[in-house]
Parts: C-alpha cells; sequence; structure tokens
C-alpha cells in the first residue's frame, strides 16, 4: 500500500510523517508523534477517550485517518497545562477527585475545554449532556459533573481569557440566503472566507504548546515552532 | 480495532471523485464525516478496497435558503446545521433532531448527507427527510438526478443511491409560516441511538387539521410514514382522542425488531406514546404561532 506524507501541528508544534492511509489519527499521535497522553479505549468512537481538538472543535481521533488530518492544528491533553501549572479545568478536576485511574481523563478534559468555551455559565443538565460522549468507569460522573461545575465558576471569573482555543469559523460563514429558487449562489454556496480554518486557533495553541512542550518519543519529526 | 488495508483518494472536485467511484465501483466507499464508516471499517465489519475521502472537495460545504427550501452540501457538518440560524428559522424539525444525533464531537465530523447516505435504520435525518418529503441531489457517470426520500431508503444500511454516484446536496422543504412541528424520541442515554423516535409536521386551518405528517425512525428496516394515522388526522379536530388514535394507528402500521436494548413490542408501544407527545407538541407551537 502506499504511503502519505502527513504535516500538521499538535499543540503549536509541527510533526511530519509517513503513514498508511489506514492509520488513525490517534494512532499517529501516539505512535509517530509519542504523545500518549491522549487514550483509546474503545477504537470505535463510543467511549471518548481519544477526544482531541481538531482546528478548535471535540473530535474523536479513532475515527479519522491521519491522512485526514494532513494540514490541520490539533490539540491534545499535553497542550493544556503551562509547564507545572495545571490548566484551570485540570486543577479542578484534582480538587474535586474527577478521576480515579484516570484512563478515561485526557477525553474528558479535550470535551471540557470546548464545552466551556462554547457554554461559559452551564447548567448541570448541560454539563451532563455536554459529556455525554464520555465514558467513565471509575467514578460514577458525580466528581466530574462537579469539577467542571467549578471550573465554569473559575473561568468565568475572565482572569483567564487564554486558556481557550479559538473555535472553527463561524457557522454563519456557510450560510446563504437565495432571492429565488433559480439563483445559483457563486462556487455553488461556498464563500471565500470559509477557507480560512482556525487561524486564531493555531496562533494560540502555538504560544501555550511551546511553552508546555513534552519529550519526543514517537518516530515523527519534530519541529518546533518559533514563538510568534 | 485497526481498520484493514485500502486505497486513498482524496479528489478535489466532484468530478475527481464521481471518476474514481466510476472506475471502482463497489469496491470503493465514500468518505465523509466518517462517524458511521470508519467504526465499521475499525471493527472490519467493512473492509472497502478503495476510499474516496471527499473533505477536501471544495464548494459542498454550504447551507443555503430558497424560498421554499433549504438545501445543504455534501460536506456541511451536522453541528454547522444545527448551530445555523437558517435552519432554526427555516426547518426547526431538522434542527431538534441534530442536537440529537450522537455526541458533539460526532456532529462536529458528521454530515448531514453522510447520516442519509448510510441510512441507518435508527437514524434520525432520515426521518426528518422523510417526514417533510425532502430530496437528495446525486451525482454519477450519467450525470445529476434528484432522488425523493420516499424512493431513496431501501432497507438496512441500503439506499437507492448506485454505488458510482454520491449525494452532493440534500434538500429540506421549509416549514411554512404557522405549522407546528416535533420531534420525539427515546433513548437509553442522551446521544444513542433512538429505540423508537418520530417526526411530526401539523397545519391548521378553520380549527381542523388541514395537514399532518408523521414519519417514524428505529421500528423498521427504514424510516416509516405513518400514512394511515395522517389520513385519520387530515379534516378533523384536534382533541386527546384524536392522537390517542392516530397512536394506534402508528401501532398498527409497524413493525419494528426486537433487541437487546428493546422488544419489539416494547418500540410499538412506544411509538404510539411518542406520536401522541409530538402531535400534542406540534400542536402547542401551531397555536403560539397563530
Amino acid at each position: 500500500m502506499a504511503l502519505h506524507d502527513v504535516r500538521l501541528r499538535i499543540n503549536g508544534t509541527e510533526y511530519t510523517g509517513r503513514v498508511e492511509a489506514r492509520k488513525t489519527l490517534a494512532d499517529f499521535i501516539r505512535e509517530d508523534c509519542g504523545l500518549t497522553g491522549t487514550h483509546l479505549g474503545c477504537e470505535h468512537g463510543v467511549c471518548g477517550a481519544c477526544t482531541i481538538l481538531m482546528n478548535g472543535e471535540a473530535v474523536r481521533s479513532c475515527l479519522l485517518f491521519a491522512v485526514q488530518a494532513d494540514g490541520a492544528e490539533l490539540m491534545t491533553v499535553e497542550g493544556l497545562a503551562d509547564g507545572d501549572r495545571l490548566h484551570p479545568i485540570q486543577q479542578a478536576y484534582w480538587e474535586h477527585h474527577a478521576l480515579q485511574c484516570g484512563f478515561c481523563t485526557p477525553g474528558f478534559l479535550m470535551t471540557s475545554l470546548v464545552f466551556l468555551r462554547d457554554h461559559p455559565h452551564p447548567t448541570e443538565r448541560e454539563i451532563r449532556e455536554g459529556l455525554a460522549g464520555n465514558l467513565c468507569r471509575c467514578t460514577g460522573y458525580q466528581n466530574i459533573v462537579a469539577a467542571v461545575a467549578a471550573a465554569a465558576e473559575a473561568l468565568a471569573s475572565g482572569a483567564h481569557p487564554d486558556f481557550f482555543p479559538a473555535p472553527a469559523r463561524p457557522t454563519a460563514s456557510v450560510e446563504q440566503i437565495e432571492a429565488t429558487e433559480d439563483a445559483v449562489p457563486a462556487a455553488h454556496g461556498a464563500p471565500a472566507d470559509m477557507q480560512g480554518d482556525g487561524a486564531t486557533g493555531a496562533k494560540k495553541a502555538g504560544r501555550r504548546g511551546a511553552r508546555g512542550a513534552t519529550t519526543p518519543r514517537g518516530t515523527a519529526r519534530r519541529t518546533r515552532k518559533p514563538k510568534g | 480495532m485497526k481498520p484493514a488495508a485500502f486505497e486513498y483518494f482524496a479528489p478535489r472536485t466532484v468530478e475527481q471523485a464521481v471518476d474514481l467511484l466510476a472506475q471502482h465501483g463497489d469496491q470503493a466507499k465514500v468518505l465523509a464525516g466518517g462517524q458511521s464508516l470508519v467504526p465499521l471499517m475499525n471493527m472490519r465489519l467493512a473492509r472497502p478496497a478503495v476510499i474516496v475521502d471527499i473533505n477536501r472537495v471544495d464548494g459542498l460545504e454550504y447551507i443555503v435558503a430558497a424560498p421554499a427550501v433549504l438545501r445543504i452540501g455534501a460536506l456541511t457538518r451536522q453541528r454547522a446545521a444545527e448551530r445555523s440560524r437558517l435552519v432554526a428559522e427555516r426547518c426547526p424539525l431538522l434542527r431538534d433532531a441534530l442536537r440529537l444525533v450522537g455526541h458533539v464531537q460526532i456532529r462536529n465530523r458528521g454530515t448531514v448527507a453522510g447520516s442519509i447516505a448510510h441510512a441507518d435504520p435508527a437514524a434520525e435525518l432520515t426521518a426528518v427527510l422523510t417526514a417533510l418529503d425532502g430530496e437528495v441531489v446525486a451525482r454519477g457517470p450519467g450525470g445529476t438526478r434528484v432522488i425523493a426520500a420516499s424512493d431513496l431508503f431501501v432497507t438496512y444500511l441500503t439506499t437507492s443511491l448506485d454505488p458510482r454516484e454520491i449525494i452532493t446536496e440534500v434538500r429540506f422543504p421549509a416549514l411554512p409560516p404557522g405549522t407546528g412541528w416535533s420531534w420525539m424520541e427515546i433513548a437509553r442515554r442522551h446521544g444513542d441511538f433512538a429505540l423508537a423516535g418520530v417526526g411530526v409536521v401539523l397545519a391548521l386551518g378553520g380549527g381542523v387539521i388541514t395537514e399532518a405528517r408523521i414519519a417514524l425512525t428505529g421500528v423498521g428496516p427504514t424510516p416509516v410514514r405513518a400514512t394511515s394515522a395522517e389520513r385519520l388526522l387530515t379534516g378533523r379536530a384536534p382533541s386527546e382522542g384524536l392522537w390517542a388514535d392516530a397512536a394506534e394507528a402508528v401501532r398498527a402500521a409497524v413493525d419494528p425488531d426486537g433487541d437487546i436494548h428493546a422488544s419489539a413490542e416494547y418500540r410499538r408501544h412506544v411509538a404510539g406514546v411518542l406520536v401522541q407527545r409530538a402531535l400534542c407538541e406540534a400542536l402547542t407551537r401551531v397555536r403560539e404561532a397563530a
């Protein structure tokens, strides 16, 4: 089978590799990039342990092929802490005993991150729905829900605007209103500005990632992105 | 839990994608959001020799509101449609159903068109398309054709699409102002496939029902239009008794399977209960709009 070149950025650091098309993004992150914080539970999109951010939105990295992420900006759990200083969400998980064995925690953290970005003042019901795509077999979820609620309060103080990645482009950029039924929109409805994925997120992740770099263990070539 | 090897293509245009499908026929699968296909591949329940990844095709990600119809491009993510103001305004039934499709991580990748092409018998979007008499636009070697929802779903995970065709657009007729709607489903947990689900559209005039559409999911190999219940409702004044009659008509019309999640009998019962609740909610919305 042919090999495919993949070049992407994780937590602000560029990685390149050559992969079989069937290699999942999760395996690429773990095996080729050496970032083993992302965990694999079920490998068929049920458990959520492999949740990462791709261009600013939470995705299951076991349901993407690495070749599909060529050119993408990723964020994994390694990008959360600033050196030894935990991200406020990690801190809240710590303080509320929101983990026991910890296997599911990386996925929960990444899901919590975008959830709190999009729902800064969540109700308990919203938290439970927001986390429903992640399974935990230890905690019974109570402490995870409590941790996310506490993290929401800590983050809502506004003291940490830098703690969230930028979202993907707004939905409005793909929307159009047609004047008449017969009119065909330019480029079949694809406005030019819809191509610029997550550029802001890339910069922000870059700053944070460059500070919190981890030891390279994998086979993918790693190039540190210069700051700024 | 690792997929079998396959040959990978990432065409840049619909024409290139169609050429690849024409070349490889039923050896090839189209990869859009991948949230149904990739689990099947990881579990080796599907072993396509060729993957045609359409994610790098330009111009397929759009939500266009035409006067009577909402046109959604094949690469529009479920999450984008769920958040879309146009979808909320013109097709709230779709918006409400989208919120229950999988989990947010799934909807960030999964596409509206992909869910319809996959034709899972318990999916929400197939039933929404069926309730609204929507259509898909398919491109193949012979050109473009429009397929009505009623002609699209054949049986479990099977549509009338040719293996060499791809869906380029899904068309949901917009709900006229004053129309009521409701999506109801029962699932074990938020985000799970529904044991049964129903989409209802209701319009009233002069105190009687002028139009009722009922489509169900999870109660047969394809989404089901409850035409006998629709006929029973049309021309009658709404009442709790009428909803109960409609529920009975639905129970008589559906033929669900039993599995580890729920027995056939339970699904049949729940289908009726959901129809009653959905009609009730749709009526409330008609009255709120008036």
